[in-house]
C-alpha cells in the first residue's frame, strides 16, 4: 500500500536565495517577492494592495521597505529577493513612509469606524493604530461620493475606499468577468462599474474578503454582527462536492456569515456566492431536541437511555436499509456503513444537484453540480449513489434514515420498509412512520469530516452548540451499535475516526492530526481515477 | 527659428529649419529639401552601425530624463524571436512644452523619416507615433504624412526599394498627461487605462504588448536623420558643451517674456541671452522674477539662478533645476507665485492617475492647501504641512508625476518664502479679504 498521501509532482528544485529580514536571515526560493520572504522571516510588511491570490499592483505604496544598497524604498510586493539583500522593515524611513501613506489614505476617509461593519476586522483601522498618525493635518472638506448598489450581494460605499484595486483585478484576473473598472483620476477617483454589469458572477461575493477596508460589503452580513461579537470557527462549506475549506463565523449560537479559508489545496482563497450565503438551514428553530419513540401510536419524547435500546430492539436480526444524506460525515457513514454489515443490508444516497459555476482564474475549482458535501466519502464506504434516497430497498427492510430529509424518493418505494428509524437533526415528513426518532446535531454542530470530489478528506469543527438533548451523529450511532452489542467506546470524534481509518484501506495512516486544517488526499492507488490538485 | 518670429540670428535652426514653410509639409515639398535621404542612407547600412552613429553622436533623449539615446538603442536585442517594437512619443503634455507640436505641424514627414530609420536601427518590425489626444492638426499631418510614405513605398515591405519591412502607424491619444509616462504610453496603446507601470520589467525587456520595445521623444528621433546626414562629429562639434550635452535644442518659450515661441539652439547656450536677447526680455515695464525652465515638473529658478544658467542637461542641474523637457515658463515681477504654483499643484492634481497613494491624495491635498493660501485663508502650520506631504510624495511612487507635483511647492517656498508668508499673515492685498474686512 502506498503510504505517501501528497500527490506526487514533478518538482525541480528551485535555486533558493539568502537574505536578512529585520535582522533574520532566511533562504527563500528565487523570484519570491520580499513581502512573501518577510512572511517566512515571521515579519509582516503591513500591505494594501497586495493579495498572494492575485497578480501584483504595487499601487497603494504601504508596503515600502529600506533595502541596504538601494537608492530609495523599495515596494516589497513588487520587489523579488536578491542574493544578500539586508531588508529593513521598521526601520525610521519605513515607518514614515507608512505613516504618510496611511496620514493620506485618511484624509477623505469618513473615519466612521462605529458604523462601519469592516470596524474590527479593517486594515486601515489595524495599521492605522498600529502606526499612524494619532491627528490628521487635513482641514480641507473631505471627497464625498454616495453609496451605490454593485448588484449581486455587494454594496459600494466609496467614501471608505482606499483604491487597492483588489476587487477589480479579482473580477478581471481570477473571475475572469470585467465588471469593475477605477473610473476617474486623481482624487476623485472610485471604483467604477461598467454599463450594464453588475457583480453577478457565482463567485463575486469574494471581492468582499478581499476588499482590506469597508468600502465593500455583503449586504447580508450589513449590520448583523460587529467582527468582535463574532465566534470563528474552521470548518467545510458543506454546499457543494467541492469543499472549500471555510469560517463559520456566529453570534449567539447562530451562524451569521460564512467566508473561505485559505486553502492551496482545494480553494485557495475564495469561495463561491452559494456556498456563502447557504447557511439558513444550519440556523433553523424546527429542531428535534429529544428523543422520541412510538407510543400509542403517536411520537413521545423520551430520554435517551429509553430510546437508544427501542431503536437497538427494532433492529435485533433484521435486514436494514440505510437512506444516508450525502452530507453526513465520514465518521457517521463509518458507523452506518459497520450497522448494515452487522444486520445485513444496503445503504444508499441520492444528491442534489445544479448548474456548475467554476472559477476560471484557479485550477480546478467550482461550484460543483452535486450539491452535497461527501458524496464522495459515501461512496468509497460502501453506499450506493442512486437517483432516489431509497433506490436500494429491499421489502421488509428496516430503514434508517440517516440525516435524509427524503426529498429524492419515488411514489411508493417507502411502502417496501417495514418499520422507519429517523436519525437526524430535523423531522422529515417519513417520521409520521418512525418508530424512534434520534435528534442529532448538525454538520455546524459537532465535529468530523468530509471526503471531497477528489478524495481530499478534510476535518470541520463544531460551531456552535447543538439544541435541546440532540447528540453528535457519530456518538449516537456507536451508541446504537454498542447496543446492537458491537464493540465501539468512542469517547471523541477523533476515535470514531481512528477506527474509521483503521477499517478502511483509502483512509489508513490518517488521524485528526495529520489531516491538519488542510486535509489529505485519500490513498491514491486504492482509487483509481481519483488524484488532481484537490 | 524662434517660431512664430522670424529666426534669430543666434539660433541654430537644425529641427526647426522648416517650422511656417508650407513647402516642406508634404512629401514633395520634403524631398526638394533634401528628405528621406537619410533613410535611404539607412537602409543601406547595417542597424548596428546606425547604433553605433547615434551613440557616438551623444544625442540624449529629448523628452526630459536625458538618457543617451544610443545606449537605449542597444538595448534591443533584435534576433531574439519576439516582436520588437519602437514607440515614438509625441503625447507632449508638460505644461510649457510645444516643440514637438511643431514639429510634427510644419515637418510631419522629418518624423516618419526619423522613426522609420529608428525602427530599423534597433530592429523593430513596427513603430507607433503616440500622438496627444489633443493635437488635432498635427495628428491629422502625421496621418496625412505616413498615408503619403506609404504610397510613395518609402514605408512598407519594401522601403525605399531596400527589400526591408518597415511599418509606422500613428495612433491618437485620449487626453491625458500621465499617458506621456512611457509605461502608460504603453497600456493606453494597448487598450488599457493608461496608468504606469511598475519598473522593473523596463520597456527594453517587457513593453508594449509584453515585448522588447524602446521609446523615444519625437525631438529625438527627428534628430537623428541630421546626425546620419552630417556625421557624430558635426553634432557633437555643434555644441557648446561637448561632449555631455551634444547637438541642439528646441525650447517653447512662453509665459511673460516679449517674444514667446519656439527657439532652437545649440546645448551649452547662455541662458541670460536666450531669454533677453532671442527672446525680447520681460514685457515692457516689468522685470522677471522667476523662470521654470525645464516645464512644469521641473524645480522653479530664481533669476539670478537662471541667469547664471548654462542651457545643457548639467548647467540646468548645476543652477538647481533641470533641462526637462524644454519648455521655458517665464514669470515677471506682476505675477503672485503662490498663485502659479497653485495652478500647477491643480494641474498634476487633475492628471494624476489615481494609482499610487501619495499621489492621488497628496496632489489633491496639496493643491487644496495652495488654494486656501493663495486665497489668503491659509495658517502658519501651511507651509511646514507642505513640505512634509512633499517630502511624502517623493521618491515613492510608481512614476514621478507626484515628484513633480512636490517640486514646484517645494522650490517655491524655498525661494519664494516670502510671498507666502505675506499672504498668511495677510500683510498683502487680497480683494477677497478686503471685502470681508
Amino acid at each position: 500500500m502506498a503510504t505517501t498521501v501528497e500527490p506526487a509532482k514533478a518538482v525541480t528544485q528551485p535555486k533558493m536565495i539568502n537574505l536578512t529580514i529585520e535582522g533574520r536571515p532566511v533562504s527563500v526560493p528565487e523570484g519570491m517577492s520580499i513581502l512573501e520572504a518577510a512572511k517566512h522571516a515571521g515579519v509582516l510588511i503591513p500591505h494594501y494592495c497586495y493579495h498572494p491570490g492575485l497578480p501584483v499592483a504595487g499601487v497603494c505604496r504601504m508596503c515600502l521597505v529600506e533595502v541596504e544598497k538601494a537608492p530609495k524604498l523599495a515596494p516589497s510586493c513588487a520587489t523579488t529577493v536578491a542574493e544578500g539583500q539586508v531588508v529593513h522593515v521598521h526601520s525610521a524611513q519605513s515607518r514614515e513612509a507608512r505613516k504618510g501613506v496611511l496620514e493620506m489614505l485618511l484624509i477623505n476617509h469618513p473615519l466612521d469606524c462605529p458604523i462601519c461593519d469592516q470596524s474590527g476586522e479593517c486594515e486601515l483601522q489595524d495599521y492605522t493604530f498600529q502606526e499612524g498618525r494619532q491627528d490628521s493635518r487635513y482641514q480641507e472638506p473631505k471627497r464625498f461620493n454616495p453609496v451605490e448598489d454593485f448588484g449581486g450581494d455587494v454594496l459600494y460605499v466609496p467614501n471608505r475606499c482606499i483604491l487597492c484595486t483588489r476587487c477589480v483585478r479579482f473580477m478581471d484576473d481570477v473571475a475572469h468577468d470585467t465588471v469593475l473598472n477605477v473610473s476617474e483620476r486623481g482624487d476623485r477617483a472610485v471604483i467604477g462599474k461598467f454599463e450594464g454589469k453588475d457583480l453577478t458572477h457565482p463567485w463575486a461575493g469574494n471581492v468582499v474578503d478581499l476588499c482590506p477596508v469597508g468600502a465593500l460589503l455583503s449586504k447580508d452580513f450589513l449590520n448583523k454582527a460587529r467582527s468582535w461579537d463574532v465566534t470563528r470557527t474552521a470548518s467545510v462549506c458543506p454546499g457543494c462536492s467541492q469543499g472549500c475549506s471555510m469560517t463559520v463565523e456566529t453570534r449567539d449560537n447562530m451562524v451569521v456569515r460564512l467566508r473561505p479559508r485559505p486553502n492551496d489545496s482545494v480553494n485557495e482563497y475564495f469561495m463561491c456566492d452559494y456556498g456563502r450565503l447557504n447557511y439558513r438551514w444550519m440556523n433553523r428553530q424546527d429542531r428535534i431536541e429529544a428523543p422520541m419513540i412510538r407510543r400509542d401510536n403517536a411520537l413521545a419524547a423520551t430520554d435517551w437511555e429509553t430510546a437508544i435500546p427501542a431503536a437497538a430492539q427494532a433492529l435485533k436480526g433484521k435486514r436494514v436499509y440505510v437512506a444516508a444524506s450525502p452530507n453526513l460525515s465520514n465518521e457517521a457513514l463509518f458507523l452506518l456503513s459497520r450497522l448494515v454489515k452487522l444486520n445485513g443490508g444496503a445503504g444508499g444516497f441520492a444528491v442534489e444537484t445544479g448548474p456548475e459555476a467554476p472559477l476560471p482564474g484557479v485550477e480546478d475549482l467550482a461550484l460543483r453540480a452535486d450539491r452535497a458535501a461527501n458524496g464522495k466519502g459515501a461512496e468509497l464506504l460502501g453506499f450506493v449513489r442512486g437517483d432516489s434516497s431509497l433506490a436500494g430497498m429491499q421489502n421488509g427492510d428496516v430503514l434508517i434514515v440517516a440525516q435524509d430529509e427524503l426529498t429524492l424518493i419515488r411514489d411508493g418505494e417507502l411502502a417496501r420498509a417495514s418499520a422507519v428509524i429517523v436519525i437526524g437533526a430535523i423531522l422529515p415528513e417519513i417520521a409520521r412512520h418512525a418508530m424512534v426518532v434520534l435528534p442529532t446535531a448538525n454538520c455546524t454542530e459537532e465535529e468530523g469530516t468530509f471526503t471531497n470530489l477528489r478524495g481530499r478528506v478534510q476535518r470541520f469543527m463544531q460551531a456552535k452548540a447543538a439544541p435541546g438533548m440532540a447528540r453528535p451523529t457519530w456518538w449516537v450511532l456507536s451508541d446504537l451499535l454498542a447496543a446492537l452489542g458491537e464493540k465501539t467506546g468512542y469517547f471523541l470524534p477523533s476515535e470514531a475516526f481512528g477506527a474509521l481509518a483503521a477499517a478502511h484501506p483509502h483512509f489508513a495512516g490518517m488521524t485528526y492530526d495529520s489531516l491538519g486544517m488542510r486535509g489529505l488526499p485519500v490513498i491514491q492507488h486504492q482509487l483509481p481515477g481519483v488524484g488532481g490538485t484537490a | 527659428m524662434g517660431f512664430p518670429h522670424p529666426s534669430h540670428e543666434r539660433e541654430t535652426p537644425v529641427l526647426s529649419k522648416h517650422f511656417g514653410n508650407h513647402e516642406a509639409i508634404g512629401l514633395e515639398g520634403w524631398r526638394k529639401q533634401g528628405g528621406y535621404q537619410a533613410l535611404q542612407k539607412a537602409l543601406a547600412m547595417q542597424p548596428g552601425e546606425i547604433v553605433d552613429i547615434v551613440k557616438a553622436s551623444g544625442l540624449r533623449g529629448r523628452g526630459g530624463a536625458g538618457f543617451p539615446t544610443g545606449m537605449k538603442w542597444s538595448f534591443m536585442k533584435p534576433g531574439d524571436g519576439k516582436p520588437h517594437y519602437l514607440c515614438c512619443n509625441a503625447d507632449e503634455s508638460e505644461p510649457g512644452t510645444f516643440k514637438d507640436r511643431e514639429i510634427m505641424r510644419w515637418t510631419p514627414h522629418a518624423l516618419v523619416e526619423g522613426c522609420a530609420i529608428g525602427a530599423y536601427a534597433i530592429g523593430a518590425e513596427t513603430a507607433y507615433i503616440y500622438i496627444r489626444g489633443e493635437f488635432t492638426e498635427p495628428l491629422e499631418r502625421m496621418r496625412t504624412a505616413v498615408k503619403e510614405a506609404y504610397a510613395a513605398g518609402i514605408l512598407g515591405p519594401n522601403a525605399m526599394g531596400s527589400g526591408k519591412r518597415v511599418d509606422v502607424h500613428v495612433h491618437k491619444g485620449a487626453g491625458a498627461y500621465i499617458c506621456g509616462e512611457e509605461t502608460a504610453l504603453m497600456n493606453s496603446l494597448e487598450g488599457r487605462r493608461g496608468n504606469p507601470r511598475i519598473k522593473p520589467p523596463f520597456p527594453a525587456v517587457a513593453g508594449l504588448f509584453g515585448q522588447p520595445t524602446t521609446i523615444n521623444n519625437v525631438e529625438t528621433l527627428v534628430a537623428v536623420p541630421h546626425i546620419l546626414m552630417h556625421g557624430a562629429d558635426w553634432y557633437k562639434a555643434m555644441s557648446l558643451s561637448s561632449p555631455k550635452s551634444t547637438g541642439s535644442k528646441l525650447f517653447s518659450v512662453c509665459g511673460n517674456i516679449a517674444r514667446p515661441g519656439n527657439y532652437e539652439v545649440v546645448m551649452g547656450f547662455p541662458f541670460k541671452d536666450f531669454l533677453y536677447d532671442l527672446c525680447g526680455g520681460p514685457p515692457k515695464g516689468r522685470t522677471f522674477k522667476a523662470v521654470i525652465p525645464g516645464g512644469a515638473s521641473v524645480p522653479i529658478q530664481t533669476m539670478e539662478e537662471a541667469e547664471a544658467t548654462k542651457m545643457d542637461y548639467e548647467g540646468f542641474v548645476e543652477q538647481g533645476t533641470m533641462l526637462g523637457s524644454g519648455g521655458v515658463i517665464v514669470i515677471d515681477d506682476q505675477q503672485c507665485m503662490v498663485k502659479q504654483i497653485a495652478r500647477l499643484a491643480r494641474f498634476f492634481a487633475h492628471e494624476s492617475c489615481a494609482q499610487c497613494t501619495q499621489c492621488r491624495e497628496g496632489t489633491a491635498w496639496t493643491t487644496k492647501i495652495m488654494e486656501r493660501i493663495r486665497d489668503g485663508e491659509g495658517t502658519a502650520q501651511d507651509l511646514d504641512t507642505l513640505l512634509s506631504i512633499a517630502d511624502n510624495m517623493t521618491g515613492k511612487t510608481i512614476c514621478v508625476l507626484s515628484d513633480s507635483c512636490a517640486v514646484p511647492v517645494v522650490s517655491g517656498i524655498k525661494k519664494f518664502r516670502g510671498e507666502f508668508e505675506a499672504l498668511i499673515k495677510k500683510t498683502t492685498y487680497h480683494p477677497v479679504m478686503a471685502a470681508v474686512a
